[in-house]
């Protein structure tokens, strides 16, 4: 997930520990580190991440109907599923670290699935940098579109 | 603290249930804290009506999280070199996980120990819904 500055706090690590039911007493300490995926959530200052609400804007969950989206089209917003997740640790991260995450396209290839409709899978590399420019995480991540397989004849 | 190189074996286990009956607001916290706010974790009435799933399902980055756990748990903090998974099955709320460790290969590298673990995390009915592997430090 690109972010121009991804600032590690301990609130939030924190959080985050809970929402993974990790007790760790590291993560809930004075001087905690991120835990293993932590850096995935630099989703939260991508100001483009298509997985958060925009305030004023439809979003697709539900509200009074089932989606807030009126256009078929986009409905199928989340029709992308994570195939695989790799992280390399360079460094481990801390409160204090200012992170800057960029992201750019890796390979694509394409597998026929088990339903008879194609996969394809396209991955994309983020490089976690930290204040002083140095490589801290490299993440892989993969992701998977399926395409419907023809109608019946 | 790491792992001692010299206490280890390769084929060597460790077995930790990382979730039992995964909740929904376990996702739900999962979704505010991680930033993936996609209505199919949390969202039920999207997810079985709009979405056609029976129920919401684990963000894949849930259950790696939590099989990670059974990793530093293992190998000790701030130790990991990689870590990586493939999401074989999808999570739902209600299933129990279980992560399982075990060491590939303890190895020397530009004069340090590596462990090489193999991680497959399963359901309560033994389907495997990660497979990956992590290497760590070791002293």
């Amino acid at each position: 997930m690109p972010a121009e500055k991804f600032p590690i706090e301990a609130g939030h690590i924190m959080l985050f520990a809970r929402s993974i039911a990790d007790k760790n007493p590291i993560y809930y300490g004075d001087d905690p580190i991120a835990p293993p995926t932590f850096a995935q959530s630099s989703a939260q200052f991508d100001p483009n991440y298509f997985l958060r609400p925009v305030i004023g804007k439809p979003w697709f969950g539900s509200g009074g109907t089932p989606t807030g989206i009126t256009d078929p089209g986009d409905k199928d917003i989340s029709s992308g599923l994570h195939a695989e997740q790799h992280f390399e640790y360079h460094r481990h991260i801390k409160p204090g670290d200012v992170l800057t995450a960029t992201s750019k396209p890796g390979e694509t290839w394409e597998k026929q699935g088990r339903s008879g409709g194609k996969l394809q899978f396209s991955e994309s590399i983020t490089e976690y940098r930290d204040q002083n420019g140095e490589l801290a995480i490299t993440a892989r991540s993969v992701g998977v579109k399926t395409e419907k397989p023809p109608a019946q004849g | 603290m790491a792992l001692k190189a010299s206490d280890i074996n390769v084929g060597d286990t460790y077995e930790e249930v990382v979730v039992e009956n995964l909740t929904r607001t376990q996702l739900v916290q999962y979704s505010g804290a991680s930033g993936d706010y996609n209505p199919l974790h949390t969202d039920e009435v999207y997810a079985t009506q709009v979405a056609g799933f029976p129920s919401v399902f684990a963000h894949g980055m849930c259950s790696m999280g939590m099989t990670g756990k059974a990793v530093t748990n293992y190998v000790g903090d701030g130790t990991l070199t990689k870590y990586g998974v493939r999401f074989s099955k999808q999570v739902w709320p209600g299933d129990t996980l279980t992560a399982t460790l075990t060491v590939d290969a303890v190895r020397e590298e530009d004069g340090g120990q590596l462990v090489d673990l193999s991680v497959v995390t399963v359901n309560q009915d033994g389907a495997v819904v990660i497979k990956g592997a992590a290497t760590a430090r070791a002293e």
